[in-house]
């Protein structure tokens, strides 16, 4: 069996991210276990900038976002395996993969990061009625056909869901001369970013059309056309209001799914809401030594925050590698109250001597509220927004001497409030 | 003249509002950064965008390599730039911030390399 201080399952921004930050810490043996051909992660089928303006301080395209990241792993003696797949993470810490070249391996490991990303909900989620016609795919396939493999897979487009990705791909099949016909979001607002709203579709007079989905695919063979309809308060198709546009393609942008099977299988427990990993404020899970971090742990909006979390956890698993974190350790629970939707990290340890970020997102738009965080009755911070989205994650801050004032039966809570 | 937009230089997204007269901008509100103000008085004169897009690769270890304009191009000359992009093959090595394409359509604006592709 292989034996390494560090195993990083994921080669993406988080994983990357995670193995560089334990490396600066002093952890000598490292291994990322990457299921693709190249270190990168999906960051190297998003060619659209806007990557790296808070990390960076500059606009970067996903590709050149990740380049920096593996030129960084390539200065380093961080070993990388590409091609491998990890069948299992066990409650020892004995990671299972396997690849063409080594064949089965295991590897035991003192600390296990868990940075698998996400995956889109497909299809099969949805129930939409109609065949199997050949054309409809989420928009990161299209995504990855377009921007990786070079070729176009329609040319009239229908988009379901508004996220950025369904936005991202309705400008770069109108760049490439597709036709975009709309893009319709179940909800009455849409989860993406605004500026991706005015340059994606606004620029180009792409429809966006809220409260609508697609309850009919039609076609045999290949996608002929849908039938769209209005959705009423309670997300139901309302009679009388379907529309049947002709297309050939009909891309999905309807959500991200972290993909936690190997923590699943691990016994690991995971958190309703976000459908990753509960973990501490070093992102270590409820398993000692194996920490989550990424869009497998929550997902993000922007790359900079999975970079700054993951560092985070790379941070925690050189210290529990190293030995460092013996100390008396209390933790309490942070607790999501009207109007946010979830927080992460869900416990946060009272004897941190450094200042906790806690990460949410609130569950509708809220406009000139109060993001207010309060501990045992007492406010910690009451901060008024503008605006507040379920598409933009928010953070808070609770600084070490707050958290060194509270005891084991304190509860942190967070709460939009006029 | 009064127009409410939202700014695109970041995913903030600030609610911006721009009084102008013609082409002359007399304020800028609602912006939290100079990229904001930048960004509405430029809207207002002269709306300029980003793009990316790929262009073939012999040889390459993908058949497209990703690209973008070194700097913003005139928001008219979009499909314009695109027809250009669509000419371009280049042969594998390729590695970030090559030029593709010098000035192009006369923007002052080159195409760039946005991956490395050390071929096959």
């Amino acid at each position: 069996m292989l034996q390494y201080d560090l195993v990083v399952v994921g080669g993406g921004p988080a994983g990357m991210a995670a193995a560089l930050k334990a490396k600066e810490c002093g952890v000598s043996k490292i291994v990322i276990l990457e299921r693709a051909e190249t270190l990168g992660g999906i960051l190297e089928q998003c060619i659209h900038t806007g990557f790296g303006l808070h990390y960076f301080g500059e606009e970067l395209s996903g590709p050149e976002y990740a380049a920096r990241f593996i030129e960084l792993v390539k200065q380093t003696d961080i070993d990388v395996k590409v091609n491998t797949m990890v069948l299992s993470v066990s409650d020892d810490k004995v990671v299972t993969a396997v690849n063409t070249a080594d064949g089965l391996l295991k590897i035991q490991a003192k600390a296990v990061v868990l940075a698998m990303g996400c995956r889109e909900r497909p299809r099969g989620a949805l129930q939409i009625a109609g065949t199997r016609a050949s054309g409809i795919m989420t928009a990161g396939t299209a995504q990855k056909y377009v921007n990786i493999d070079g070729y176009m897979p329609g040319k009239k487009v229908v988009i379901l869901g508004s996220g950025d990705i369904g936005l991202i791909m309705a400008r770069r099949m109108t760049l490439e001369g597709a036709e975009v016909k709309v893009v319709c979001e179940l909800m009455p607002f849409s989860g993406g970013l605004t500026r991706n709203i005015v340059q994606c579709l606004d620029d180009f007079g792409i429809p966006l059309r809220l409260s609508t989905t697609v309850i009919e695919t039609h076609g045999k063979e290949r996608l002929e056309g849908v039938t769209i309809a209005q959705v009423d308060d309670h997300l139901q198709p309302i009679p009388g209001t379907e529309e049947y546009i002709e297309c050939d393609t009909l891309m999905l942008s309807v959500g991200l799914i972290p993909e936690n099977e190997l923590t699943k299988q691990a016994g690991i427990g995971l958190d309703r809401i976000t459908n990753g990993a509960v973990v501490n404020e070093m992102r270590e899970t409820d398993h000692k030594g194996i920490f989550a971090c990424g869009n497998v742990l929550q997902v993000h909006d922007l790359v900079d925050y999975v970079t700054l979390e993951s560092q985070i956890a790379g941070e925690g698993a050189a210290r529990y590698i190293l030995g460092q974190d013996s100390d008396e350790k209390v933790y309490i629970n942070t607790k999501p109250e009207n109007g946010v939707r979830y927080i992460v990290p869900q416990k946060v340890n009272i004897k941190s001597k450094e200042d906790v970020k806690l990460y949410f997102r609130v569950g509708a738009i809220y406009k000139n509220k109060k993001l207010t965080v309060e501990a045992d009755g007492n406010v910690i911070s009451s901060k008024k927004k503008v605006k507040l989205a379920p598409g933009e994650m928010e953070n808070v801050v609770i600084p070490a001497d707050v958290l060194a004032s509270l005891n084991e039966n304190s509860t942190i809570t967070v709460r939009v409030e006029d | 003249m009064k127009k409410v937009m939202n700014c695109i230089a970041c995913p903030l997204g600030c609610l911006i509002t721009v009084e102008y007269d013609g082409s002359e901008v007399l304020s800028v509100t609602g912006n939290t950064c100079k990229r904001g103000d930048a960004y509405a008085r430029t809207e207002i004169t002269n709306p300029v965008r980003s793009i990316h897009s790929t262009v073939k690769v012999n040889g390459g270890e993908h058949p497209v390599v990703p690209c973008k304009t070194s700097g913003p191009i005139p928001k008219g000359a979009i499909f314009d730039v695109m027809k250009e992009i669509n000419k371009v093959t280049v042969d594998a090595p390729v590695s970030i911030g090559q030029v593709f394409i010098k000035d192009v359509c006369g923007t002052g604006v080159d195409i760039v390399a946005t991956n490395n592709d050390c071929g096959k």
